[in-house]
């Protein structure tokens, strides 16, 4: 739980996406406070999900600023000045964020241990015996002990999603960004990957971005959740809030239709 | 036309040590022809101007002109337009494999465009260095997809190592026609050499079908 006064742990300030014609993000403003789960709700092509990959560094900004705990995240500083961040400086911030990807993208060609252990080895300078100890620790959180050696091929989709949580914590990101984590899943396997994600943002302080059709999820473990429509948020209130009273029509029309279609 | 059994026995001695020279060629001319193909591909990804376009069209120039050609251009052209003089061996491996590594290069661009894009993002996501990607998380992924197409390229290198009889390499076929000058008997040396190359190729090709219904196709 967070309180809205502290310093923000990101900052969205009036921030744009433009694909060519197509505006995506419409001057997105928003601070999430460290350690706050924020849910990104709305129909498909309102902006949700390229938030999450503004954030993760995989798209740019077409305009505004995006900062992580008080630093420029799109920028950086130069000669006084901000200007649009270069690859080394993107290198540099995104290894405090993580992402959890809908089609969880583990690396096939690796054991789960190898997922999980890779980037803090080579990136956070782990020793491989170091690596290799926090990757068992959270593959026992996951519940995937015994996999370790396994190839991603031979797990089911609810077992490789976990393991991509897994990878993403090794990294202990600050940030950590879900991606319609449970969407590619067999319903049957939904509830698990999202106790464990429940799980970890009681048990750490880890600021959560999260975008998922799954409402139940949402209103159970956010601290907040943001309507999105045509590329704007139009709401932003605490779950209990906005999913028993929603003050937009449009929220309204679909929160019925989410709800009608499960 | 007879066909002369001890002829033909006596020659064998003479078409093996052909065929250990073509085999050689082939070998170099394959590692050529796998590791610059791979180099033009990771290059013109890289997309840096000049060079991509400069490296562009010396793939389609070598493409659009035949190897002989490029043979005689370099063993010919290379030593008095620029000083670059080299043994018939020598430069009929590095005809073969630059030429091959121009057809290669787009088998790996392929298999690297194959690879999907959630494995770059995810790669991005959790930081990895860019060399670190190409060498853990890409090539891997990429390099065991393009092996059939790269073992067919290494068939066809073996069967036009004769071209190289343009400038006096001594391969298979070039031996075998020496066996014969000796006598001016040809039926038997050409059979031979023949045999020779479908005894090879052919067992190779069955290989590379194999490897194409293990690994998952580009």
């Amino acid at each position: 739980m967070s309180n809205q006064s502290d310093p923000p742990m990101i900052r969205f300030d009036n921030v744009v996406k433009r694909f060519g014609d197509n505006t995506v993000l419409d001057g997105f403003t928003c601070r999430m406070a460290p350690g706050e789960f924020v849910t990104l709700i709305g129909p498909s092509g309102s902006g949700k999900t390229t938030i999450l990959r503004l954030v993760m560094t995989l798209e740019r900004v077409t305009d505004g600023l995006i900062e992580i705990d008080g630093s420029p995240l799109s920028h950086m500083h130069r000669g006084g000045k901000l200007v649009p961040a270069d690859e080394k400086h993107l290198a540099g911030v995104r290894t405090r964020i993580g992402m959890v990807f809908q089609q969880f993208n583990l690396f096939p060609n690796m054991t789960v241990l190898r997922n999980i252990t890779e980037a803090p080895v080579r990136v956070l300078g782990l020793t491989p015996a170091e690596a290799d100890e926090r990757a068992r620790d959270l593959l026992d959180l996951v519940g995937l002990a015994d996999k370790a050696d396994e190839h991603p091929s031979r797990l089911s989709g609810g077992q490789q999603q976990r393991v991509a949580i897994a990878r993403a914590l090794a990294m202990r990101p600050d940030v950590l960004l879900l991606d319609e984590v449970t969407s590619a899943l067999d319903p049957e396997l939904v509830a698990g990957v999202l106790g464990l994600l429940g799980h970890i943002a009681d048990t750490t302080d880890i600021t959560f971005l999260c975008v998922t059709h799954e409402m139940g999820f949402a209103r159970d473990v956010s601290d907040r959740v943001l309507m999105f429509d045509h590329g704007r948020v139009i709401e932003d209130a605490p779950p209990e809030r906005l999913f028993t009273d929603p003050r937009e029509e449009r929220t309204r029309e679909f929160l019925q239709a989410v709800v009608g279609r499960t | 036309m007879t066909w002369d059994w001890q002829f033909a026995a006596n020659s064998v001695p003479l078409i093996l040590q052909g065929l250990l020279v073509t085999l050689q060629i082939t070998v170099l001319g394959s590692l050529v022809a796998y590791t610059l193909g791979l180099v033009f591909a990771l290059v013109r990804r890289a997309r840096i101007p000049v060079v991509d376009q400069l490296l562009f069209l010396f793939i389609e120039f070598v493409r659009s002109t035949p190897l002989l050609v490029q043979i005689f251009v370099l063993y010919y052209v290379f030593p008095s337009a620029f000083g670059i003089r080299m043994s018939a061996f020598v430069t009929g491996v590095i005809a073969i494999g630059v030429h091959y590594a121009c057809y290669t290069s787009e088998v790996y661009r392929a298999g690297i465009d194959a690879v999907p894009k959630g494995q770059w993002e995810a790669a991005t996501a959790l930081s990895l260095p860019r060399r670190r990607v190409w060498t853990s998380v890409i090539l891997p992924q990429a390099v065991p997809r393009v092996l059939p197409a790269l073992g067919n390229y290494t068939i066809s290198m073996f069967k036009e190592t004769p071209l190289l009889l343009a400038i006096g390499v001594v391969d298979l076929v070039n031996a075998a026609k020496a066996a014969g000058n000796e006598s001016y008997r040809f039926v038997e040396v050409y059979t031979i050499a023949g045999l020779l190359f479908l005894l090879l190729s052919y067992p190779a090709s069955l290989l590379v079908r194999r490897l194409e219904r293990r690994v998952e196709p580009v």
